[in-house]
C-alpha cells in the first residue's frame, strides 16, 4: 500500500524538487523532509510496492517490470568518440519508486581511506583522470554510519583487517553463512587470505515494518517481498513519507530543468504518466536521477547561457564514465551447496584492496566475494560449464546435477576515469518521448582489463584450494554493458574540472545538486552505493545548512 | 550447438555473476514481449490449443521432449510445457508467432531432407529426432554441408528451445507448471523461504571465527 502524502501544486514553489527517487534520491527526500522543508521527488517509473513483486522471471528479466525499458529507452553504444554509435542496449537501472536499489545485489562495502587521496599517493597516470576526491574518508565516515543504521546494513565489526576505521559497529549481525561462503571462507583461510562476512544491506532482524531475510533465493535483479532488502523503497522513502512534508510522485519523467531570469534553476519540467509537460516550481532542485540520466538531464537542459548543457562550463558533464572492472569464475562441487537458497553473497575478502602497482604492472585493487545469483531458466542459459550441450539428454543431466553444486567467485575491481568514456545524447536515436536517446561511448584501461584477469586468476585459485570438481571462467572482454554509472558529473574544487563541488552544488548553478553515481570521483572496488548513500545523507546536511544560511535564495 | 558458442555473444558485466552474464545474451530478442498481460498463458488448465492446430502441436511436443527428454526424470513432456508455449504465443511470447509460423515448415523440409521417407518430425524415432536438431546445431557452427540453409528453422529451434526451457523451470507458483515438473529435476525446492544450513558444506559450520595462528602463519 503506498502511505499518505501530501499533494503540492505544480504553482506551488516547494523548497526542493527531487529529481529520482533511488539509493541517493530518497535519502536527499527523507533528510531534508525530516529538516522541516517541503519536498517533490519526481520518479520516471511507477509506483510498486512489496505486493507488486514476484518471482516470474519473464516478467522481471525479461519485461523489465522494475527496469528501463528498451523500447521506450533505447540507447546507442560505441568504444570510442570516432566511431558511429549503433543502437544496442548497453545499460540497466532501476525504474520505479526506489530505484535501481529495489533489485541491486545489496553488497555495501565502504570505500577505504585510500580511495580518496589514491591520486597524492600513487601520482598522475597518463591520459586518464585520474583525481583525489575534495572529501576523505574521515568526513563520509559519520554518513557510512548512518546508511548502517537508518538504513539498514548487516554485517560483522572488526572482522577484516582492512577496514577503514567507524564510529560505531554494525547494527545487526551478518546474514547467515551460506554453503558457498564456507567453502569460500575455508579456502581462502588455506591460501592465507582473511575471508569476512559480507556487508549487506539486507536485514537479518527485523525493523519496524520490515521482515528480516527469508532467504527465497530471488534477490539480485528482484524486488523483496518482506521489505528485507534495505532499498529506498523498503527504507528512506518510507521515512520521507512520514513526515506528512514529501510527496513521491511517480510516473514523472523529468526532460529539463528550467532556469529563471536570474540564472537560478526554477523547477523541474516533466511528461506526467498521460505525456502532459508541467512544470514543478521550487526554490533549488537536486538531480538524483543516476549516472546516465542526470548527465543526460543536464544536456537536454541547454539554454542559451550553458549551449553546451546545463551547468556543464567545465565541458565535463556525461564524461570520465567508470563501470567498475569484474571477472566471474564458477566452480562445481560433489555434494549439494542449495545455494539457491537466501541472498546473494555471504562471504568477501579485501587481501587484494590495494596491489601494489609497481610488482604486479597495473594500477588497481578489488574484492572478491562468493556467491549465487542466478534464478532457475537463467541458470539453464547461463551458468553450465563450457560444452555443454544446450539441450538433450546430456544438458538435461547436466543442468539436473550442477543447480544445487554450484557457486560463482566474482572479482570487483577499479576502473579508471577516461576522459572519453562517457553518456552524451545520440544525434539521431529518440526515446519514446521523442528526446534524444543516451549514446555510451566506453572502452576499458588496458590496465582495468589487467586488474580483472589478475584477480580472476586469484578465484580460479581460491576455487582450486576449496577442491572443487571443476572450475572454469568467463572471459575478461571489453566492456559493452553498464550497470555501475560512476563518475559522469565529478565532485571536485575546481570548476574547470569537475561539475560539482564538495557541497554537490553545481559550479555554475547555486541552487542545483547532483547526487548519485555520478558525483564519484573514483570507481572504488566495485560495490558503489554504500557510499552514493553516505554521500546523500551528507549532501542533505550541506544542503539544508546552506538553505538555513539563505544561501539559496537569489 | 554447445554452450561455448552461445558465449561468444555474452559481455561481462559488473553488477552480477551469472545473472549478468545471462541477462546480457540472447534472451530480450528471442522473447520479444508483447505488453499484454500474460498470467492467461500460466493457468493451470492446459489442455485447449489456441495458437497451434493438433497436428502442430504434435510436432512441437515431439521436438521439445528431445530438448528436454524424458528419462528417469520426467522431462519436457510430463511438464505439459507444448500448451505452455501454446498459449505464451497468443501471450506475452506473441512476438515469436512469426518464428514458429515460418520455422515449423522449415523443420519438417530438414526431417525429408534427413529421412526420404518421413514427412513429420513426429514420426522420426528419437535417435533420428536428435540427429535432425543436431543438423541445426553444426549449421549454427558454420558447416552446412550437407544441407540447404534455413535460416527459419535455425531460428525457430533456437527460440523453441529457449521457450522449452521457460516453460519448464518458471517459477511453478509465478506462472509456471503448475506440478512443478522442472523443478523436482533440477532439486529445486518449491517453497520461498528457507533457514540454514542450506546444504552439504554450511551444515557444520560454527560461525565465522577469528583466523587462528596457523593460519596467519601462513600469510
Amino acid at each position: 500500500m503506498i502511505p499518505e502524502q501530501p499533494k503540492y501544486k505544480n504553482s506551488d514553489e516547494v523548497d526542493f524538487v527531487v529529481v529520482g527517487s533511488g539509493a541517493a534520491g530518497g535519502i536527499i527526500a527523507k533528510e531534508l523532509s525530516e529538516n522541516g522543508f517541503r519536498v517533490v521527488v519526481l520518479e520516471q517509473g511507477p509506483y510498486l510496492t512489496e505486493a507488486d513483486f514476484t518471482h516470474n522471471e519473464i516478467k522481471v528479466l525479461n519485461e523489465d517490470l522494475l527496469t528501463n525499458h528498451p523500447e521506450l529507452q533505447p540507447n546507442t553504444f560505441r568504444k570510442t568518440p570516432s566511431e558511429t554509435a549503433k543502437a544496442q542496449r548497453a545499460l540497466v537501472y532501476g525504474r520505479l519508486v526506489g530505484g535501481t536499489s529495489v533489485h541491486f545485489t545489496a553488497n555495501f562495502w565502504r570505500l577505504h581511506e585510500i580511495d580518496f587521496v589514491e591520486r597524492t599517493k600513487l601520482g598522475p597516470i597518463s591520459g586518464t583522470g585520474f583525481s583525489d576526491w575534495p572529501i576523505t574518508y574521515a568526513d563520509l565516515e559519520p554518513y557510512y554510519t548512518k546508511v548502517e543504521w537508518e538504513i539498514g546494513v548487516s554485517g560483522l565489526t572488526g572482522a577484516s583487517p582492512f577496514d577503514p576505521p567507524r564510529s560505531k559497529p554494525y547494527p545487526m549481525p551478518p546474514l547467515p553463512a551460506k554453503a558457498s561462503g564456507v567453502i569460500f571462507e575455508q579456502a581462502a583461510r588455506k591460501l592465507g587470505w582473511n575471508p569476512f562476512p559480507a556487508p549487506m544491506a539486507i536485514l537479518s532482524q527485523p525493523r519496524p515494518g520490515r521482515g528480516a531475510c527469508i532467504n527465497c533465493g530471488f534477490c539480485l535483479a528482484f524486488g523483496c517481498e518482506v521489505g528485507a532488502k534495505s532499498s529506498s523503497l523498503a527504507s528512506a522513502i518510507r521515512m520521507a513519507e512520514k513526515t506528512g512534508r514529501c510527496e513521491i510522485r511517480p510516473n514523472s519523467y523529468v526532460h529539463r530543468i528550467e532556469l529563471d531570469a536570474n540564472g537560478r534553476a526554477a523547477g523541474a519540467v516533466y511528461f506526467d504518466a498521460q505525456r502532459n509537460v508541467h512544470l514543478q516550481k521550487a526554490k533549488a532542485v537536486v538531480i538524483s536521477a543516476n549516472g546516465a540520466e542526470t548527465p543526460r538531464l543536464l544536456l537536454l537542459s541547454a539554454n542559451k547561457q550553458f549551449p553546451n548543457g546545463l551547468a556543464n562550463s567545465s565541458g565535463l558533464v556525461g564524461k570520465y564514465l567508470m563501470l567498475n572492472s569484474g571477472a566471474v569464475a564458477v566452480g562445481v562441487f560433489d555434494q549439494p551447496l542449495n545455494d539457491y537458497k537466501g541472498f546473494a553473497v555471504s562471504r568477501i575478502l579485501h587481501d587484494f584492496y590495494e596491489l601494489d602497482s609497481q610488482k604486479v604492472g597495473f594500477y588497481g585493487g578489488g574484492g572478491i566475494d562468493a556467491r549465487f545469483d542466478i534464478t532457475p531458466i537463467g541458470f539453464a542459459n547461463g551458468g553450465l560449464p563450457p560444452g555443454t550441450p544446450t539441450w538433450g539428454k546430456e544438458f538435461k543431466r547436466t543442468l539436473a546435477h550442477n543447480f544445487t553444486r554450484t557457486m560463482e567467485v566474482m572479482s570487483h575491481g577499479t576502473s579508471l576515469a577516461l576522459e572519453s568514456n562517457s553518456f552524451s545524447l545520440d544525434p539521431e536515436l529518440k526515446d519514446a518521448w521523442g528526446l534524444p536517446a543516451l549514446r555510451m561511448t566506453y572502452k576499458d584501461h588496458p590496465d582495468d582489463l589487467k586488474l580483472a584477469t589478475w584477480l580472476n586468476s586469484r578465484a580460479l585459485e581460491l576455487l582450486d584450494a576449496a577442491g572443487a570438481q571443476k572450475k572454469w571462467s568467463f572471459p575478461i572482454e571489453e566492456q559493452q554493458f553498464a550497470v555501475h554509472l560512476l563518475g559522469t558529473c565529478r565532485m571536485g574544487n575546481d570548476a574547470k574540472t569537475s561539475v560539482i563541488n564538495a557541497d554537490h552544488r553545481t559550479h555554475d548553478v547555486k541552487n542545483l545538486f547532483l547526487c548519485d553515481g555520478s558525483s564519484l570521483v573514483t570507481s572504488g572496488r566495485g560495490q558503489p552505493t554504500m557510499t552514493i548513500e553516505a554521500l546523500a545523507f551528507r549532501a542533505a546536511d550541506r544542503i539544508r545548512d546552506l538553505a538555513k544560511r539563505g544561501e539559496l535564495n537569489a | 550447438m554447445t554452450v561455448d558458442s552461445n558465449r561468444r555473444d555474452f559481455f561481462l558485466r559488473s553488477c552480477g555473476g551469472l545473472t549478468a552474464v545471462w541477462l546480457s545474451a540472447h534472451w530480450p530478442a528471442l522473447l520479444s514481449a508483447a505488453s499484454r498481460a500474460h498470467t492467461a498463458a500460466q493457468s493451470p488448465a492446459a489442455a485447449k490449443l489456441e495458437f497451434f492446430t493438433a497436428d502442430q502441436a504434435k510436432e512441437i511436443d515431439a521436438i521439445t521432449a528431445r530438448i528436454i527428454p524424458t528419462d528417469e526424470t520426467p522431462g519436457a513432456r510430463e511438464a505439459g510445457v507444448v500448451y505452455f508455449i501454446d498459449r505464451a504465443l497468443t501471450t506475452f511470447a506473441i512476438g515469436s508467432q512469426k518464428t514458429y509460423r515460418e520455422g515449423l515448415p522449415e523443420m519438417q523440409a530438414r526431417t525429408r531432407e534427413t529421412f526420404a521417407a518421413l514427412d513429420k518430425f513426429s514420426a522420426a524415432t528419437p535417435e533420428q529426432q536428435d540427429q535432425i536438431l543436431h543438423s541445426f546445431d553444426e549449421q549454427a557452427a558454420g558447416d552446412r554441408r550437407p544441407y540447404r540453409t534455413r535460416a527459419a528453422g535455425q531460428s525457430f529451434f533456437d527460440t523453441l528451445r529457449l521457450h522449452t526451457i521457460v516453460a519448464f523451470l518458471l517459477d511453478p507458483d509465478a506462472g509456471g507448471d503448475p506440478n512443478g515438473v522442472g523443478w523436482k529435476v533440477i532439486d529445486r525446492e518449491r517453497q520461498h523461504m528457507f533457514q540454514p544450513p542450506f546444504g552439504y558444506y554450511d551444515k557444520n559450520y560454527p560461525g565465522w571465527q577469528p583466523p587462528s595462528a596457523s593460519d596467519k602463519a601462513k600469510s
